[in-house]
């Protein structure tokens, strides 16, 4: 993985009428990455991605692909990338196969197509026309037309939306395929399990901004705590508890009997808790230590609440 | 599972030429594939050829009726492809985001539209051998320049082109359909392609006179059937729709 950046979205503001989609975005894609960009729907999103595509002319700010600006040199970017749009993008009345075939006429050194057909399990849609495919068969289908020209870079809207659990594994298989032979992927999703199995970064969008980024491993550590769980009986004194424990720690007795310790949790600070329960005469029942999942930050930053 | 390096990176466009040539077989390939659209190109024109010149519906003047007729069906095969098929065919790519994601291939816009007017013209030759094929097999005897006839069939071309693209452009899908379908129904009968322009009122007949499809079926008319040499007027009325449809097609189109 280098440390030059195939995207670079600087300052981004995208409006449609009175509509700010994004306000203000900025986000940087490193070479060889699977990049996963996740938010609520309306979060600006796609907004984002097809600016990066060149399909929309930002308002304000700077977007850079492979070093190109996507309106202006649309012409030497486009065959550099692959697209997969969020759905259609195909003639009604085509095979799966004819289709592919003809997005690799496009290409100077396409893939072989037979080969992508087999690895995408679409050999079976033989004559069928695009129209009375199953909506999995024409997800695979758009992403074999993002990738059969060799991208150096792909972007994904929502891969997996409506894959069975089979299909969604030949994704994530072929998009690692892509990651170790050099390819750099960007891809939105709802699925946070998704971002964490597939990503190298993470980039959380809400609102058209960026409000937290990194590693899988680091926005679990970094944007909400881990924590402890135990039931006791009511009444102990959290005071005492908070003062054995690291100076990072909270402690708080959440219903009567029922206890949370959260701050960095590992071994040292289980044992620091357990401990003061002996101390304490206390025998620290369901007791449990809990990790966060990328999804606890999801809804930590973005909120509960469903949007519209 | 793949090799590795089975898809290390190495794009690249293919030569334009190559890229045309295969948008305009596939798009022709989708024409020749859909039946709404055989049955408006092929079956329909083929009928009135065949129904009109063997039955007396029509008083279509002097002469063998197929005279008349011919040139009129030509009129409306070109019709039919360049201005409702395209029309239709165009507004459901621009739908079902076909239009949206072949502006992310290395084919630029421009090439994508060159492939169209291909794809309109290698359908026109087909049914232009057909149509005529049959209408020597009814007794025409066509006269003329076959250079006018060229032009006309050519400036024809671009004058519906431009309007079928402009309504593929700005209409929702649906709408193009609807719209697209009633223009033929109307321009069939008002067009003067099986009913001539001299059985509508004095009044209608001078409006009637410069659509498109009039000045089409006028000009090619006037050199088969009559041996005329350039139609001029009616090549000057079909360069205006061309002017007026390409540009504003051009100017309004939508991809999206």
């Amino acid at each position: 993985m280098g440390n030059e950046s195939v995207v670079q979205v600087t300052g981004l503001v995208k409006r449609y009428g009175s509509k700010t989609a994004v306000d203000g975005l900025d986000l940087r894609v490193r070479t060889g990455t699977v990049t996963a960009v996740l938010g609520p729907n309306g979060a600006g999103k796609t907004t984002t991605i097809e600016t990066c595509e060149g399909y929309r002319r930002p308002d304000a700010g700077t977007v850079r692909v492979l070093g190109l600006d996507p309106v202006r040199e649309a012409g030497a970017l486009r065959p550099r990338i692959g697209v997969m749009l969020q759905s259609g993008g195909v003639y009604s009345g085509a095979r799966a196969n004819e289709m592919l075939r003809h997005m690799a006429k496009l290409h100077a050194h396409p893939l072989d197509v037979g080969a992508l057909i087999e690895r995408l399990g679409l050999e079976s849609c033989g004559r069928t026309t695009y129209r009375r495919l199953s909506g999995g068969q024409q997800q695979r289908l758009a992403l074999a037309m993002a990738v059969v020209g060799r991208p150096e870079l792909v972007f994904l809207d929502e891969p997996t939306a409506g894959l069975d659990p089979q299909a969604r594994r030949a994704t994530w298989d072929l998009v690692r395929d892509l990651r170790a032979d050099g390819v750099s992927v960007i891809l939105t999703t709802h699925h946070m399990d998704e971002a964490e199995q597939l990503a190298d970064e993470v980039a959380i969008i809400d609102a058209g901004k960026v409000i937290a980024e990194g590693t899988p491993e680091a926005l679990c550590r970094g944007g909400a705590e881990n924590t402890l769980r135990f039931s006791g009986r009511p009444g102990l004194d959290v005071g005492s508890l908070l003062k054995a424990l690291p100076p990072d720690s909270a402690a708080a007795e959440l219903t009567p009997g029922a206890y949370r310790v959260s701050g960095t949790v590992d071994p040292q600070l289980l044992a620091t808790v357990t401990s003061w329960c002996a101390q304490h005469g206390v025998m620290p029942e369901k007791i449990a230590v809990e990790r966060h999942t990328l999804e606890d930050v999801f809804l930590e930053l973005t909120g509960k609440e469903l949007r519209g | 599972m793949s090799a590795a390096g089975t898809y290390t990176p190495k794009p690249g466009a293919a030569p334009l030429s190559r890229m045309i040539a295969a948008q305009a077989a596939l798009e022709t390939k989708m024409l020749l594939r859909n039946g709404e659209q055989l049955l408006l190109t092929v079956v329909i024109p083929t009928l009135l050829l065949v129904l009109f010149s063997a039955v007396d519906i029509v008083d279509t003047g002097k002469g063998e009726a197929v005279d008349f007729l011919a040139p009129g069906i030509l009129a409306l095969a070109v019709m039919s492809t360049a201005f409702t098929g395209q029309a239709i065919a165009t507004g459901f790519e621009r739908r079902y985001g076909v239009l949206k994601r072949l502006g992310a291939s290395p084919l630029p816009r421009w090439a994508l539209m060159a492939a169209k007017t291909l794809s309109v013209l290698v359908t026109e030759v087909l049914q232009i051998v057909l149509l005529t094929v049959i209408a020597f097999a009814l007794g025409w005897s066509p006269h003329g320049n076959p250079f006018a006839v060229l032009l006309l069939l050519v400036l024809g071309t671009a004058a519906f082109s431009g309007l079928g693209l402009l309504m593929a452009g700005t209409l929702k899908a649906e709408a193009t359909l609807a719209a697209a379908n009633l223009v033929f129904l109307l321009l069939l009968v008002g067009g003067g392609v099986i009913v001539p322009l001299d059985k509508f009122p004095d009044a209608a007949q001078s409006v009637l006179g410069l659509l498109p499809i009039s000045a089409l079926s006028d000009g090619l008319r006037d050199v088969l059937q009559h041996g005329a040499g350039m139609p001029w007027g009616d090549l000057g009325i079909l360069a205006v729709w061309a002017v007026v449809g390409l540009g504003a097609a051009g100017k309004f189109f939508r991809w999206e």
